[in-house]
């Protein structure tokens, strides 16, 4: 393992404080080494299995594959939005649409971030408060990412999207980005990670820091539609400010195997977050999602929806779990997690956890799985739709309940799209 | 919402320093030499006049125990245990052989009768007609192994039992006169390596009940094991093992206390349930170990493996459990639902108080088809306990038609304690269907709209529903233990989190 840092080792930007935490940040990843089934935390998702072993860092793309990258941003859906582009970890400015940034957002890449200054609190940019062997390799491994942010009671009309585009084949990219939104502010996020013509075997570690100013409001839509070998494993530290609303969104049709990781914090009393996922897997996909939801101080609410769609031999994976902290009285938190399994071989597997030290709380969680309703498919059956159509539909609705959070109208719609091609095309 | 004023008060009656079982009886007991090694697992084995097959049972389960390590992964904290710093083995010393209960010693009756427990079979034998003329109620009647530290003092009714061809008597005894039973089925269930508590009681138990029903036999009363540990710096490891044969059904309480003592001791014990095709066992525990003392000195380390095998079809294992003592537990009762149409049930009321640290729940192991199980969980702590929910759902590949619903409810008292909930649910088969809920407003929402719209407000309704399905349960019972445990129930709902 300790070849892969010393051969990227000089593409790695920064110096001073910065190269001694990628130090300390390899060497803590190196100690615990790929994740397995026995670290309580990724049981479901043994990476020494899974992964086998990390792949060595992605070339820097050169134009051939700038222009497979082009191609494939050019398919993407989500078209009215500000885009920054990342192609195999590296943040490229000419497909960024850099010019049409409105007012109040500021956009830098960690590259130039990490490369001026040696500083500490360049450092900082590589340093969480979670501790995951996984966030490790990323902090001594990431080449670039994107530094935004967005200026006090700045409004946004238009979402950011950022787009990671993988082209190159059995390599790996690590990237961090972060997303600070001041106080007041309001933004839209959609992150999409797709594959260029040919990009195979690849895996991508991303790490994004998102800080959600008081009285602020973000809303994030990500989208995972990765090659079907490839590996995509991000971890996402939140923070959500006073009376701030978060809400999240996540859809993942795509990849091998795909592990979102989400730490949030609701820091600041009344805040209000959402998180809503979907996993769309089949084939031998493995798609899993974890959530930390720590209630730090009283007063917040939580929702967290999931749905599950399982077909073939895919495995899905839901680890929900709410942390109400000792004064963190008033809370309000509530998980509903549901998995619909369409074949005898696959495999659905939940664990919402409730871990609560106060006593004036209300907090839930609900968790189910099973097939689809034999008489609801009869009903429609009856009615005239052909099987695979009827079952199309159920499935729709099923996932729809999550989907429906996003707010903007355009968004949702491409989201619902992009659902009911993964639908279609099990017809 | 908060606990009410009536919980609260209810909780406090049974916080750790009220515990009324604290009381020590004075007796000579003949113990092993301290400490852990071969050598002690022959002296056990000896002194239970074992046959060599056992002596190699344990021996191995010894040897394969050297090389496990304890399990770390429970939401429990306590400091390192010293396995050599024990004693494995002590039995109160007899003065002569015992041929009937008048010869037992008198200050073991005693405790015995302190703990309310009738060794005595006249008060309670069918027939006897109480000073008011009424007929003792039926309910009364329970045969009794009476287990004092690492040995069975008494085992009473055995005589009525064996009319019905029910054998009931300590293992040890078991291993000499019913070795074809036992050794089939021993280890069958909980395989001596099956985890590190698990395998040191295989290598060191020194006494428990066995059971025996045949086929088609309805066990004509309750059966029931009292454990007491009564010896300063003494591990109790006893060793339970239950078989209903063929469209048998027996049901079997136990109950445990131990004196207040400022070290903490450890009580590994090992449950194995066999129910054979059409079977029926129902499994009920007074769990009542001494929880240490209001700032968290002494007290039972409670590390219990229990386990059910459905091993037939349509056969029905329910674990019914109220657990208000010891200082940190351990124990999962789990049922592997093997037969085709087999159920598992498992209904649990874990109260923490003071220091204690509980982690326990169930496992539900899916692999027949059609088979069902129900999992009803309330934990409650208070003072500056910790109370966790551990369950895993799993359903086999081949496991078409299983079902399971789930349900546990954690309330809190005080801003000093904490309750958990981690459930793990593993559906591989997609004609699995698991419900898992965690709050009391989805229980069954036809029922709760039915009683509210007759008039019960929202609590009152839930109450009903959930109490009238507990209670369902506990009432079978026998009083001594129903008295405690519904007090235990009737706590109000109100306030209570996922």
């Amino acid at each position: 393992m300790s070849n892969l840092f010393a051969a990227a080792r000089d593409r790695l930007p920064g110096k001073g404080k910065v190269a001694d935490t990628r130090q300390q940040a390899f060497e803590a990843f190196e100690r615990a080494g790929l994740p397995h089934r026995r670290i309580e935390e990724w049981k479901y998702t043994d990476l020494r299995a899974l992964m086998r072993e990390v792949k060595g860092l992605a070339p820097r793309p050169d134009t051939t594959a700038l222009a497979r990258a082009k191609a494939a941003l050019a398919r993407l859906a989500i078209r009215d939005a500000a885009r920054l582009v990342l192609v195999d970890g590296i943040f490229v400015p000419e497909f960024s649409d850099l010019a049409g940034l409105e007012a109040g957002v500021s956009v830098q890449a960690l590259r130039e971030v990490l490369e001026d200054a040696g500083s500490q609190a360049a450092a900082d940019l590589l340093t969480v408060s979670a501790t995951d062997a996984m966030i490790s390799l990323n902090a001594a491994m990431a080449t670039d990412g994107v530094v935004v942010g967005i200026a006090d009671g700045a409004a946004l009309a238009r979402p950011l999207h950022i787009v990671h585009v993988a082209t190159a084949g059995s390599a790996s990219s690590f990237t961090r980005s972060q997303f600070t939104v001041g106080k007041g502010a309001r933004a839209t996020l959609v992150e999409s990670f797709v594959a260029a013509d040919g990009a195979r075997a690849y895996q991508a570690n991303d790490a994004l820091v998102i800080t959600v100013g008081d009285g602020a409001e973000l809303s994030q839509v990500r989208l995972v539609a990765d090659a079907d070998d490839a590996i995509n494993i991000t971890s996402q530290i939140l923070s959500v400010g006073a009376k701030a609303k978060l809400n999240l969104v996540n859809m993942t049709s795509g990849g091998a195997v795909s592990r979102l990781q989400g730490f949030i914090t609701l820091a600041g009393q009344g805040s209000e977050l959402a998180v809503n996922g979907v996993n769309l897997l089949k084939g031998t996909q493995h798609g899993d999602t974890t959530l930390v939801v720590d209630h730090a101080v009283p007063n917040c609410t939580s929702r967290e929806v999931f749905r599950a769609v399982v077909d073939d031999r895919a495995h899905s994976v839901f680890q929900g779990r709410i942390i109400v902290r000792p004064d963190a009285q008033k809370t309000d938190g509530k998980m509903m997690t549901r998995a619909l399994l369409l074949s005898d071989e696959a495999e659905a597997d939940n664990k919402p956890e409730l871990e609560i030290f106060a006593d004036d709380v209300s907090c839930g969680h609900g968790a189910t799985s099973g097939a689809l309703d034999d008489d609801l498919l009869f009903y429609l059956r009856a009615r005239g739709l052909p099987e695979k159509a009827a079952q199309a539909l159920l499935i729709q609705a099923f996932v729809g309940e999550a989907i429906e959070a996003i707010a903007d109208d355009g968004l949702r719609e491409a989201v619902m799209a992009a659902a009911e091609n993964w639908l279609e095309a099990r017809v | 919402m908060p606990a009410v004023q009536e919980t609260v008060d209810r909780v406090r009656r049974i916080d750790v320093d009220q515990y009324r079982y604290g009381f020590e009886t004075l007796i000579e007991s003949d113990k092993a030499p301290k400490g852990l090694s071969e050598d002690t697992v022959r002296f056990i084995s000896a002194k239970k006049n074992e046959p060599a097959w056992m002596l190699e049972w344990r021996l191995e389960a010894f040897r394969r125990w050297l090389t496990m390590t304890e399990p770390t992964w429970a939401r429990v904290d306590y400091p390192k245990i010293d396995y050599q710093d024990l004693y494995y083995y002590a039995a109160p010393k007899p003065k002569k052989q015992v041929a009937s209960l008048d010869e037992i010693d008198p200050e073991i009756l005693k405790t015995y009768e302190k703990l309310g427990i009738p060794l005595r079979e006249v008060a309670v034998l069918e027939g006897v007609v109480s000073p008011d003329g009424e007929a003792a109620p039926e309910r009364s009647r329970i045969a009794v192994d009476a287990v004092f530290d690492s040995v069975s003092v008494a085992t009473t009714f055995k005589a009525e039992l064996k009319k019905a061809g029910v054998i009931f008597m300590p293992i040890s005894e078991a291993i000499r006169e019913h070795p074809e039973l036992v050794k089939k089925y021993l280890g069958s269930v909980v395989p001596t390596s099956d985890n590190f508590f698990a395998t040191l009681n295989s290598a060191v138990f020194s006494d428990g009940s066995f059971v025996y029903v045949p086929e088609g036999v309805r066990c004509p009363m309750e059966l029931s094991t009292y454990f007491r540990i009564n010896e300063r710096n003494t591990g109790q490891f006893e060793r339970t093992l239950i078989i209903a044969d063929k469209g048998s059904y027996v049901s079997y309480l136990e109950g445990c206390t131990a004196p207040q003592r400022d070290e903490n001791q450890l009580h590994a014990a090992v449950v194995e349930l066999v129910a054979l095709d059409d079977a029926e066992i129902k499994y009920s525990t007074v769990q009542n170990w001494y929880p240490g003392n209001s700032e968290g000195k002494g007290g039972i380390y409670n590390f219990v493996t229990k386990r059910g095998d459905c091993r037939g079809r349509n056969s029905k294992i329910s674990w019914t459990q109220v657990e208000t003592g010891s200082a940190i537990t351990w124990k999962y009762p789990s049922c592997i639902l093997r037969g085709d149409n087999s159920r598992g049930e498992f209904y649990s009321i874990a109260i923490s108080n003071g220091f204690q640290q509980v982690d326990s729940g169930t496992k539900m192991l899916h692999l027949g088809k059609n088979t069902t199980s129900r999992i009803i969980s309330k934990g409650i702590a208070a003072g500056r306990s910790q109370n966790t929910y551990r369950g895993l759902v799993t359903a086999h590949r081949k496991a078409t038609g299983a079902r399971n619903f789930t349900a546990c409810d954690s309330l809190l008292i005080g801003d000093k304690c904490g309750a958990h909930t981690v459930p793990y649910i593993e559906a591989k088969n997609a004609s699995a269907t698991f419900e898992h809920e965690a709050t009391t407003s989805k229980i069954s929402e036809d029922v709760l709209f039915y009683c509210v719209q007759r008039g019960l407000s929202q609590e009152e309704a839930v109450g009903l529903v959930v109490n009238g399905f507990v209670k369902d349960v506990l009432q079978q019972l026998p009083m001594e233990f129903a008295v405690e445990a519904q007090k235990l129930i009737s706590i109000s709902l109100e306030g209570s989190v996922g």
